[in-house]
C-alpha cells in the first residue's frame, strides 16, 4: 500500500454509499491506518447523485478537502454513468468498480474515456443472494478492498464479523448473510 | 477546576466524527444541565447527548425547548440557578441566540456552547463558514475553534476550568467546522472517563440563585453611573482569561501529553511566508506547506486557536520576523475592507510596530472547497508581491469565479 | 466573602461593584425610597374608611399595608402617588392631594 490510498465513493441518496465510507474507514481503523471518511453534504433527498470519500494513509491525515485525483473510484449505482462524470480526476494506474451485472467492456463506453482498470461486480444478485434483499453497499465495500488492497481478505473478514456482531447484535439473523455478501464480492472481483 | 492533582490518562484510540467526538466529551464532563434544539450540522449533538441519557450512561437533564432563542434562555436561568450548563447550535440557530448571548457574557455564567459553523443566509446553504461565530465576537464569549475532531474534543475538555475561573466567569464557544470535521470519521484519542471528570471537575459557584438564606438577583438593571464600570469588569474578565486559558492548557498537556496555546505554529520559526488560518483548512495549509517547504520555500502557517479573547500581541510577535502574511477568513464583513481576521490581525501588527506586506483573503464560504492547490496559489502571490513587488490585492477571494 | 452591597453606590469604582452587577440580598427595593418621585400624595380618611380592602390590591407599589384583616395608613417611602386607590375606593376615604406631603 502507497502512502495514502484515496477512494471517492458515488452513489444515490439512501443506498448506503455514505455508510460504506464510514465502515471503510472503520475497519481500516482496525488494522492501525489513519483513516478519513466523509460525505460530501448537501440537502438531503432520496435518490440524488452523492459522494463520499475515504483516505486511508500510514500517517496522520491533516487534508480537509474533497478527494479530486482519486486512486480508486466506487460506483453504487450504475445509472449514475450518464449523470455523473465519475472518472474525473481519476488515476490511470489506479482503477473503477461499478456495481452492474455487464462486463468492464460494456461499461469502459460510459467512462468517458477512462484507460484504466476497470472492475464490475454485480453487488445486487449477491445481495439479494445473500441477503434476500439489493443491499448494495455491504457487497461494494468488499469489492473496494478487494481492489484497492487497503488490508488483505483475512483481516477484512475477521474485522467485518466483529463490526457485524457489533452493529447487529439485535438481529443476529443476518449477520451470516451480509458475511456471505461479503466474501461473494470478494471473491468476484479478486484477481 | 479541581484543584486535584492531574492524572496523567491512558490514550484510548478510536475514530470518530467531530460530532462523535464533541458529544463523548460532554458525556465524561457530565454538565448537570442541556437545553437545545436542533438545527443542521450540529444537530447530531443533542442527539447523541438524548441517546447517552437515555442509556443510562450519564446524568445530565436534557430540556428539549422550542427555538434556540430558549436553548440559550433556559441555559442562561439554569447557569444562574447554579447548574453546569451547555447547549449547542449553528448557523442560524446562534444567530436567533443573539440577545441571550450577551446577556450570558454579561451576566457572567460560565455557560459552556458547542458551536458547529455553518454560514448564515443568505442564500440559504447547509455548509461551513465561520459567519456565524464571527457574527457572535463582540457578545463577550471566549470562542476557541478547532482544526479537527481531535481539537474539538480536547477544547470542550478545556472549556469548564476556563468558563468558570473565578478570574474570568464568562461563557465559552467551542467551534468546529460544520461537516467538514463534524462529520468526518478521523483518528482520535480519547482520554479516560475518570481523568476528564476530575480535570473537569465540579461546578462549585460562590453565588448562585438556588440557594435557600444566601439571596441573589442576578440581571439587574444598571442606570448609566453603573453601566460603563460593569463593562469594563466584563473587559477584564476578558483580559484575565488570555492567562487562563494557558494555564489550563497546561494542565491539559500533563493529562493528555497534547499541547496547545492562543495559536500553533506550525514551521514558521524560519518562515519567509505565514499563512494565517483557522479551523480545518489550517490541516490543508500544513500539508501545502510541507509540500513547498519539500520544494525549498520558507512557508509555514500560523493558526488560530483562540480568536476570543484576541491574542494580537503573540500574533504580531510570531509574525514580526517574516515577510509577508496571508490573513485567511472565512468569513465577509462586508465592511468594504477585510473579513474579520483581517481586520484584527492588521490592527494588531500596526500596534506592535510589524510593518510586512499581509494580505488578507477570503475563502471557503457557504462550504467552497479549500485545496492544498490553493494555498499554494496564495503562497505564490505572497512570494511575487514581497520578492519582486507584484502589486496584490487586497480582500481577495481565493476559487471564485470572476 | 459575599459582598456587602449596601456599601456600593454611584461613587464606587470598577473593583468594588459585583460581578454582572448582581446583588447579593433579598428585598433590596424596599431600601429605596421611591416616595420621593410623589407629585400627588393620597391622604387616608380612616373615618370613612369601611375596611372593604378594594384598594390593596390595586396598588401597583405595595404601599398599602395589611395586618390583622384591616388596611393601615400608607407607605409613604414607596408609595408614586399615581392615585388608583382613590378612584377604587367607593366612600371616598382616599383623597388625592397635590403635593409630597400627605
Amino acid at each position: 500500500m502507497k502512502n495514502t490510498v484515496e477512494i471517492r465513493w458515488h452513489g444515490r441518496g439512501g443506498q448506503g454509499a455514505k455508510t460504506a465510507a464510514l465502515l471503510l474507514a472503520d475497519v481500516c481503523f482496525k488494522t492501525g491506518a489513519y483513516v478519513q471518511g466523509f460525505p460530501e453534504y448537501g440537502p438531503e433527498r432520496m435518490g440524488a447523485p452523492i459522494t463520499a470519500f475515504n483516505r486511508i494513509s500510514r500517517t496522520p491525515i491533516r487534508v480537509h478537502s474533497n478527494i479530486y485525483d482519486p486512486d480508486y473510484v466506487v460506483v453504487v449505482d450504475e445509472t449514475l454513468l450518464h449523470a455523473v462524470h465519475v472518472t474525473d480526476g481519476l488515476k490511470e494506474n489506479g482503477a473503477i468498480i461499478v456495481n452492474t451485472p455487464k462486463t468492464p467492456d460494456e461499461i469502459r463506453p460510459l467512462l468517458r474515456g477512462y484507460r484504466g482498470r476497470v472492475v464490475t461486480v454485480d453487488a445486487r444478485s449477491i445481495s439479494e443472494q445473500a441477503l434476500g434483499k439489493n443491499f448494495p453497499n455491504t457487497p461494494m465495500l468488499a469489492a473496494a478492498v478487494a481492489v484497492s488492497r487497503v488490508m488483505d481478505r483475512d483481516s477484512f473478514v475477521a474485522n467485518m464479523r466483529e463490526s457485524f456482531q457489533h452493529k447487529f447484535a439485535k438481529k443476529p439473523e443476518v449477520i451470516d448473510g451480509n458475511m456471505r455478501a461479503l466474501e461473494d464480492a470478494f471473491a468476484a472481483v479478486d484477481e | 477546576m479541581s484543584n486535584l492533582e492531574i492524572i496523567r490518562s491512558r490514550e484510548i484510540k478510536e475514530r470518530m466524527s467531530g460530532n462523535e467526538a464533541v458529544s463523548y466529551a460532554i458525556r465524561q464532563v457530565e454538565p448537570d444541565v442541556m437545553p437545545a434544539f436542533p438545527i443542521t450540522p450540529s444537530t447530531e449533538i443533542p442527539q447523541m447527548v438524548s441517546a447517552y441519557i437515555a442509556n443510562g450512561q450519564m446524568d445530565t437533564d436534557f430540556i428539549p425547548v422550542e427555538s434556540e432563542h430558549s436553548a440559550m434562555s433556559a441555559a442562561i436561568g439554569s447557569e444562574a440557578a447554579g447548574a453546569r450548563t451547555m447547549t449547542a447550535t449553528s448557523s442560524a440557530g446562534l444567530a436567533l441566540m443573539w440577545e441571550e448571548l450577551l446577556l450570558a457574557a454579561s451576566n457572567r455564567l460560565p455557560i459552556v456552547l458547542t458551536l458547529v459553523n455553518r454560514t448564515l443566509s443568505g442564500p440559504i446553504n447547509i455548509n461551513c463558514d465561520h459567519s456565524d461565530g464571527m457574527g457572535a465576537r463582540d457578545t463577550g464569549w471566549i470562542q476557541i475553534y478547532a482544526e479537527d475532531n481531535q481539537e474539538v474534543y480536547d477544547n470542550y475538555i478545556q472549556a469548564y476550568p476556563i468558563a468558570e475561573d473565578p478570574c474570568v466567569r464568562l461563557p465559552v464557544m467551542i467551534c468546529q467546522d460544520g461537516f467538514i470535521t463534524s462529520h468526518a470519521v478521523q483518528n482520535i484519542c480519547l482520554l479516560e472517563d475518570e481523568s476528564v471528570k476530575k480535570f473537569a471537575g465540579t461546578y462549585e459557584p460562590e453565588e448562585f440563585m438556588l440557594n435557600p438564606g444566601k439571596p441573589v438577583s442576578v440581571g439587574p438593571y444598571s442606570i448609566s453611573n453603573y453601566e460603563m464600570e460593569a463593562k469594563k469588569n466584563q473587559e477584564t474578565a476578558m483580559e484575565n482569561a488570555r492567562g487562563v486559558i494557558l494555564k489550563v492548557a497546561e494542565k491539559f498537556e500533563q493529562m493528555s501529553g497534547r499541547k496547545y496555546g492562543f495559536f500553533e505554529e506550525y514551521r514558521t520559526e524560519d518562515a519567509d511566508y505565514i499563512m494565517l488560518i483557522m479551523g480545518s483548512a489550517a490541516g490543508t495549509a500544513k500539508e501545502a506547506v510541507d509540500e513547498l517547504r519539500e520544494e525549498g520555500w520558507k512557508a509555514g502557517v500560523l493558526k488560530i486557536r483562540v480568536f476570543r479573547p484576541f491574542p494580537e500581541k503573540e500574533i504580531a510577535d510570531a509574525l514580526r520576523n517574516c515577510r509577508a502574511v496571508a490573513i485567511m477568513d472565512r468569513c465577509e464583513s462586508y465592511n468594504g475592507n477585510s473579513g474579520p481576521l483581517g481586520s484584527e490581525v492588521t490592527a494588531g501588527l500596526y500596534r506592535n510596530r510589524v510593518f510586512i506586506e499581509a494580505v488578507n483573503y477570503i475563502y471557503g464560504l457557504g462550504g467552497r472547497d479549500f485545496t492544498t492547490d490553493h494555498v499554494k496559489e496564495v503562497f505564490a502571490e505572497l512570494r511575487a508581491a514581497a520578492e519582486e513587488g507584484v502589486p496584490v490585492q487586497q480582500h481577495k477571494y481565493v476559487n471564485l469565479r470572476g | 466573602m459575599r459582598t456587602d452591597i449596601s456599601k456600593i453606590n454611584e461613587q464606587t469604582p470598577c473593583g468594588g461593584l459585583t460581578e454582572g452587577m448582581q446583588i447579593f440580598a433579598g428585598g433590596t427595593s424596599r431600601q429605596f425610597n421611591t416616595g420621593e418621585w410623589r407629585t400627588n400624595t393620597p391622604v387616608y380618611i380612616e373615618e370613612k374608611c369601611k375596611q372593604c380592602l378594594l384598594c390593596c390590591p390595586v396598588c401597583p407599589d405595595g404601599a398599602i399595608p395589611f395586618q390583622d384583616g384591616k388596611r393601615l395608613d400608607f407607605d409613604y417611602m414607596h408609595c408614586k402617588g399615581c392615585g388608583i386607590c382613590a378612584k377604587v375606593c367607593p366612600f371616598e376615604a382616599i383623597v388625592m392631594k397635590e403635593g409630597i406631603e400627605p
